[in-house]
């Protein structure tokens, strides 16, 4: 308890010199805290709107089907199991045919996936229930990220070649039917639903899928047949990018601490030159060596308590704010490929706010030790008269 | 009813005769178009929508089956060397100086970026082996006078399902080949100009691919220089050739 005393009115006898190192530690606190929050905050949005909008709870894949090689989806299609089928019609799964096109929009190439999906599916965000028939006309519909690089709109009219089971080619006018936006650009780049059955009949693939998605309501139960792929795997890569992202961030962030970190370690340094006379007193007095090292290493680290109070004054009220308004991503975000909505919310979860405070004070107790470990070779004599040791 | 009855037997009679002719045209088409083997000397001109390049190359085939090709220019395509064999393509690359198989759906991919895919070069069924073919009429094709014949698939294996070809009726060589999808949409035309007697037989010079459904101006094929059944010692028709 003298110790904490002491420390206090020593860092509050300082004056400016304190303030000064608090300051700078507390800004580190809270430019950690906030880009972590930012981080958190991207990764629950990012998660949350790739499962709604394209994984689902998890999905059911052919065998052959391997989502990164497009040559793969020739052979990856199989007829949906009558068990499948039941899960179907409890609205429990929803089957994707997957296959590859060309489209030749206003004479240019473009290489695109072409989703069959169910119109009625509840299960993902794709609003399919407008994919209704339109007097002999394919409905389509697309995203808006493929609209504006195939510079189509509502209403309009694209071919599209595709080949079908045995690889014949074929072609035909689909019509754009609506335009969505989502956050999640691999639901829409380069992406074309049309209706399930429909891409079954073109295809010749009756009755076939090539994915099955499942609804949150659905354990996974094993299919026959199919092979079951969890969230955790099919988020495999945007964790990768997250995680990837936070190892970026902690070289900014341990730089930012690293300086106030040798300012608190100066400041010791400087403390005990100058104190000799109070450190020989104190052993005068009756103080062992290691209660004058625990009373300066105590003084350092609350500089790290004083910057956690000075952080939170203000910045409580700086992220309650951002909270509030969200943080806007520049477009060119949304061309990383990676689910990325306009406005990021941070998220400030308990662990990371807890694992921030113990980093920045454990940190700071450690570059106060350092410098006081000279009390142990001082002697008292020459301390007590101010003799540089 | 004995008139009636010999309408229909006259009509049996007539569509009898025009399957018989599709059919002996294509195998004439056939003959003049195949040789025992050839070596061709050739430039492939790629019309992009910017600009085009060039590549040359020199050709060794037997049949449709083998074929083995050598890119002598640009620079940076020069040594790349295609072998195919009865129904496979190795392709080396002399930067990678790797041999490559291109099988399954690898070969839908182009050829150099070219309008025409490995798969359409590695064709070598007889066209009368895939389709059935009829004469629909006869017209005049620039000055020429021309068999306009429907194709359509009798197999299901097959890229394109419907085909116009127009085959000169005096020389039998195609002179234009029109690829349709199932749908009835005109995917690729191809142009054979430039026609002339090489070794007793008729032979286009220049073809040109076009791919309807982009923009550009396709892809021209001049032959430089073309032999015909040539001594090609075997060696040439072996992976080993490749990395030569």
């Amino acid at each position: 308890m003298l110790a904490f005393k002491f420390a206090y009115k020593n860092l509050i006898g300082a004056g400016l010199r304190t303030w000064l190192n608090v300051s700078v530690l507390s800004f580190a606190f809270v430019v950690i805290v906030f880009y972590n929050g930012m981080l958190d905050g991207w990764n629950r949005q990012g998660r949350s709107d790739t499962v709604a909008w394209e994984t689902g709870n998890g999905q059911y894949w052919h065998p052959l089907y391997d989502r990164y090689d497009p040559f793969s989806l020739q052979d990856a299609h199989a007829a949906i199991t009558s068990e499948a089928e039941k899960l179907v019609k409890e609205n429990q799964l929803t089957p994707m045919l997957i296959t590859q096109a060309t489209a030749y929009p206003q004479g240019r190439m473009l290489n695109v996936m072409l989703r069959g999906i169910d119109p009625n599916q509840k299960i993902l965000l794709i609003p399919s229930a407008s994919l209704n028939p339109q007097n002999g006309e394919i409905p389509a519909l697309i995203g808006k990220r493929m609209a504006e690089s195939a510079h189509l709109k509502k209403g309009d009219h694209v071919l599209i070649r595709w080949r079908d089971i045995n690889g014949t080619f074929d072609a035909r006018e689909v019509l754009i039917i609506d335009i969505f936006k989502s956050n999640v650009p691999t639901v829409d780049v380069n992406q074309v639903y049309i209706p399930l059955t429909t891409l079954q009949e073109m295809t010749g693939m009756k009755k076939e899928a090539t994915l099955l998605v499942a609804a949150a309501t659905l354990n996974n139960t094993g299919i026959k047949g199919w092979a079951f792929k969890d969230t955790k795997f099919l988020l495999k890569d945007f964790d990768e990018m997250i995680n990837a992202k936070k190892g970026g961030s902690r070289i900014l962030y341990l730089l930012l601490l690293s300086i106030a970190l040798l300012a608190i370690f100066d400041t010791q340094v400087l403390s005990i030159f100058r104190r000799q006379k109070e450190i020989g007193t104190y052993i005068a007095l009756g103080m062992t060596r290691a209660q004058v090292i625990r009373l300066f290493t105590v003084e350092g680290s609350a500089h790290s308590i004083l910057a956690l109070i000075l952080g939170s004054l203000y910045g409580i009220p700086l992220m309650l704010f951002i909270n509030n308004y969200g943080i806007p991503m520049p477009k060119s975000a949304d061309q990383a490929g990676v689910a990325i909505s306009e406005k990021i919310i941070p998220f400030y979860s308990f662990g990371m706010l807890v694992s921030t405070i113990l980093l920045v004070v454990i940190s700071a107790t450690i570059v106060s030790y350092f410098p006081t470990r000279r009390i142990s070779k001082m002697k008292p004599t020459d301390a007590l008269k101010g003799k540089i040791q | 009813m004995k008139k009636h009855s010999l309408i229909i037997i006259a009509f049996l009679f007539s569509i009898h005769g025009f399957a018989q002719d599709a059919k002996t045209i294509l195998d004439k088409v056939d003959r003049n178009m195949s040789s025992k083997n050839r070596i061709v000397e050739s430039s492939m001109i790629i019309h992009g929508k910017r600009s085009s390049r060039t590549l040359t190359s020199k050709t060794w085939s037997e049949g449709f089956e083998k074929s083995f090709s050598e890119y002598l220019s640009p620079a940076a395509d020069k040594g790349t060397k295609m072998l195919k064999l009865e129904g496979q393509l190795w392709i080396y690359s002399p930067s990678t100086d790797r041999i490559i198989q291109i099988s399954g759906h690898l070969l839908r991919q182009s050829v150099m970026g070219s309008d025409l895919s490995y798969e359409d070069m590695m064709e070598d069924r007889k066209l009368n082996d895939v389709y059935n073919a009829k004469v629909i009429r006869e017209e005049k094709l620039n000055g020429r006078n021309t068999f306009l014949m429907q194709l359509t698939a009798k197999v299901e294996n097959i890229a394109y399902y419907s085909q116009k070809i127009w085959i000169d009726t005096e020389r039998f060589i195609p002179l234009q080949q029109e690829l349709y999808a199932k749908s009835g949409q005109l995917l690729k035309r191809t142009e054979l100009k430039d026609v002339k007697q090489i070794q007793g037989r008729w032979f286009p010079t220049t073809i040109v691919y076009k791919d309807m459904l982009k923009q550009g101006n396709g892809t021209e094929f001049k032959i430089t220089a073309i032999l015909f059944d040539q001594k090609i010692p075997e060696y040439i028709f072996s992976k080993a050739a490749l990395k030569q």
